[in-house]
């Protein structure tokens, strides 16, 4: 902790801040603000009830108007304080506006009536967080359905991913053979392609491999990426070939050369790779919105996506929906990049 | 029994030969050292021994069967490579039982034998280290542990101590040479040292280009040198070679290129009359005397306390060497003469770089 906290307070002028301190300070605070603020922004929205989340101009806290139970009324009702004319300075609780002119209640003495014009009060606000945002989620829409479905697609894409590519990279890298230029460049040349070229005839592929419409038509045909093939075989290239012929002398087959030499000494490469497949995979939209067209097979992105009608969205469950779908990710990447940076693999020679 | 014979063994990388056709035997407890300068091809030998590196042509016969299609690890070969190869992930302990794992041995049996080795080599405190903690000298001790564990036919040792500091070498000489003495296995050394090579031997293969220079014992390479290479190439401080002429009429004269004669021995060599010949003698059996046929004029000295060397040209230019036991009083600048002893002169063909001496 106290480390962390000289880091962040690190200064180049030892005892007043030199204008380089100034600067860098400036810029970093800047940095933080611009990322940041959307993030913040986004989470305290998503506490805003919708009626909150109309209002102009906008709040940055979530604020709700305060209400009363009264005396002789089954509902309660919303207070507002009285800014000009006979009742100014009072709180007072409306029961019905006609037109310009509210009928009000003093809570105190429920009995009598009052007419206020509407020019003449404000609402009483309070901070106060609409949790029925998020409940929402889990009760009116099957978050949790989306949540297994995305989970299992990032999940699943993730593994079978990394084992295909490490087992490409790994021969791509380690054995000489005819054509390894040819095929190395040919993964490459992929990457030309953009996705949007292939969307049709993949998804013909797929439909007619039956499937459409099925989790495992997201997670095939991702499994391949070019990307992470030329990354983990770079990677794999800075492996010694004496640590492989070691184990070759020591009788291990090509296999477990594979799963317990070249996998570990990997490891920084694969936990890159490991967190941008989840990116990809978990913030993947194009792909499953072709893929899955029924609803109990969404993805949060696209449950995200369906919140918003053609007429109408709802904002403050698309807002709550948003903040948990970055949840995970955010967490996935906390853990990971810690594992990157420690993990920079010191070989075994000299 | 494991005694390694190659047969005309040849190796090539695309169109370029590296290695040109070897035929060596190695008896059974032999050490035997490759030596020779960089990109003699030495290690690529060791390597198709190994059975890390393709075969091009020829055999190997390792105890009597032809491995040519044996893979490397069904060969009964145990390695200890240049950089080490360490498995950086494993510990010392991993590292060690690895190799047995992959035989499938029992985990107890493992553990003995990992114990046993580790006390060998008196590494059993570091087991539980991964190799980056450990230093050079130990990484190389569980190195040479992770082959001996194994229990193989053959050790066969890449430039092993080339990463060590000079003190440490020396220790580890000593000790791979003992561990040849207890296990009494076969080993095959490569390096390109070759005070190595002489001091721990049994024989020494001296390769240069791809081909077998020379293959015997160590003090038959350094008494009986077969050709100016190997003559120059074992011993240290290397020999001088002085380039001549025989004599037109009395072939136990020579004449030098630099004008002086000097007398050859009449048998012992066969030497013909107006042939270009290179004499070669070490520096420690030149004599610096009144009646020595050469002159040479000093470039420097250096006084190592016990024994001193002196540095120098000759009357035609060539670079010579002498060493003289003790102190001296020779300093740069004065013109000293030098004699060989008869007796202790090589001599050489040369054009072909052959020795003339008569076997």
């Amino acid at each position: 902790m106290g480390r962390t906290w000289d880091f962040l307070t690190a200064t180049r002028g030892a005892t007043r801040l030199h204008w380089t301190d100034w600067a860098s300070y400036t810029y970093l605070f800047f940095g933080v603000f611009l990322m940041f603020f959307p993030v913040v922004w986004l989470v305290l929205s998503s506490f805003k009830t919708e009626a909150d989340l109309q209002r102009y101009p906008p709040t940055f806290l979530p604020y709700q108007q305060q209400t009363v139970t009264v005396e002789g009324y089954d509902e309660p009702l919303p207070l507002f304080e009285i800014t000009a004319g006979e009742y100014e300075g009072m709180i007072l609780a409306q029961l019905r506006r006609v037109g310009l002119q509210a009928q009000m209640v003093d809570p105190a003495a429920p009995e009598e009536r009052l007419r206020v014009a509407i020019s003449d009060y404000e609402p009483v606000e309070q901070f106060s967080l609409a949790t029925e945002n998020y409940s929402d989620l889990f009760g009116r829409f099957s978050f949790l359905l989306y949540f297994w479905n995305s989970t299992f697609i990032t999940v699943m894409a993730t593994l079978i991913m990394l084992l295909t590519n490490s087992m490409a990279a790994f021969a791509l890298s380690k054995y000489q053979f005819r054509g390894r230029t040819a095929v190395l460049l040919l993964v490459i040349g992929t990457l030309m392609i953009p996705q949007t070229v292939v969307l049709v005839p993949l998804f013909l592929i797929v439909s007619e491999m039956g499937m459409f419409n099925s989790l495992w038509g997201v997670i095939i045909p991702g499994a391949a990426t070019p990307t992470g093939v030329f990354l983990l075989r770079q990677y794999m290239l800075t492996i010694p070939d004496e640590i492989l012929d070691a184990a070759r002398m020591d009788k291990a087959s090509e296999w477990k050369i594979y799963w317990r030499i070249i996998l570990p000494l990997s490891a920084p490469a694969i936990a890159v790779l490991a967190i941008l497949a989840i990116m990809w995979r978990w913030n993947d939209f194009l792909w499953p919105l072709i893929v899955l067209t029924r609803s109990e097979n969404f993805t949060l992105q696209l449950a995200l996506n369906s919140f918003q009608g053609e007429l109408q969205t709802q904002w403050s469950s698309l807002l709550a929906m948003t903040v948990l779908t970055l949840l995970p990710i955010a967490m996935v990447f906390m853990f990971l990049q810690q594992y990157i940076a420690t993990g920079i693999a010191s070989t075994g020679g000299k | 029994m494991a005694s390694i014979e190659l047969r005309g063994v040849r190796k090539s990388f695309g169109t370029v030969e590296v290695i040109k056709g070897i035929d060596l035997s190695i008896a059974h407890g032999e050490f035997c050292v490759f030596v020779g300068p960089s990109g003699c091809g030495k290690s690529t030998l060791l390597r198709m021994i190994s059975g890390l590196e393709d075969i091009s042509g020829g055999e190997i016969a390792i105890g009597g069967d032809v491995v040519n299609r044996i893979p490397a690890a069904d060969r009964g070969l145990a390695m200890v490579f240049q950089s080490y190869a360490l498995y950086p992930h494993m510990t010392v302990r991993q590292n060690l039982s690895f190799g047995l794992e992959n035989i499938n041995t029992p985990k107890a049996e493992i553990a003995s034998k990992v114990d046993q080795v580790a006390k060998m080599l008196q590494i059993d405190p570091l087991l539980d280290r991964r190799p980056k903690d450990l230093s050079g000298g130990q990484r190389q001790r569980v190195a040479i542990g992770r082959a001996v564990v194994r229990e193989p036919r053959v050790f066969l040792f890449d430039e092993p101590l080339s990463n060590l500091d000079a003190e440490l070498r020396v220790d580890m000489r000593g000790e791979i040479a003992s561990l040849h003495r207890r296990l009494e296995n076969t080993m095959i050394y490569v390096t390109h040292d070759q005070v190595e090579a002489m001091t721990m031997a049994d024989k020494i293969a001296v390769l240069r280009l791809g081909e077998l220079e020379q293959f015997g014992r160590p003090l038959d390479l350094y008494n009986n040198p077969r050709n100016l290479f190997v003559a120059g190439f074992i011993g240290s401080p290397k020999m001088n070679f002085i380039t001549g002429t025989v004599d037109g009429a009395d072939r136990t004269r020579m004449h030098l290129d630099g004008g002086e004669v000097l007398h050859l021995p009449a048998t012992g060599f066969r030497q013909v009359a107006g042939e270009k010949v290179t004499l070669g003698v070490r520096p420690n059996h030149l004599k610096a005397s009144e009646d020595g046929a050469m002159t040479v004029k000093v470039r420097s000295v250096e006084q190592l306390g016990g024994e001193s060397y002196v540095y120098g040209h000759t009357a035609s230019g060539a670079p010579i060497t002498v060493h003289s036991p003790g102190q001296t009083r020779i300093s740069l600048g004065d013109t000293i003469r030098v004699g060989a002893p008869e007796g202790e002169i090589h001599l050489f063909d040369s054009d072909t770089g052959l020795t003339l001496r008569e076997s």
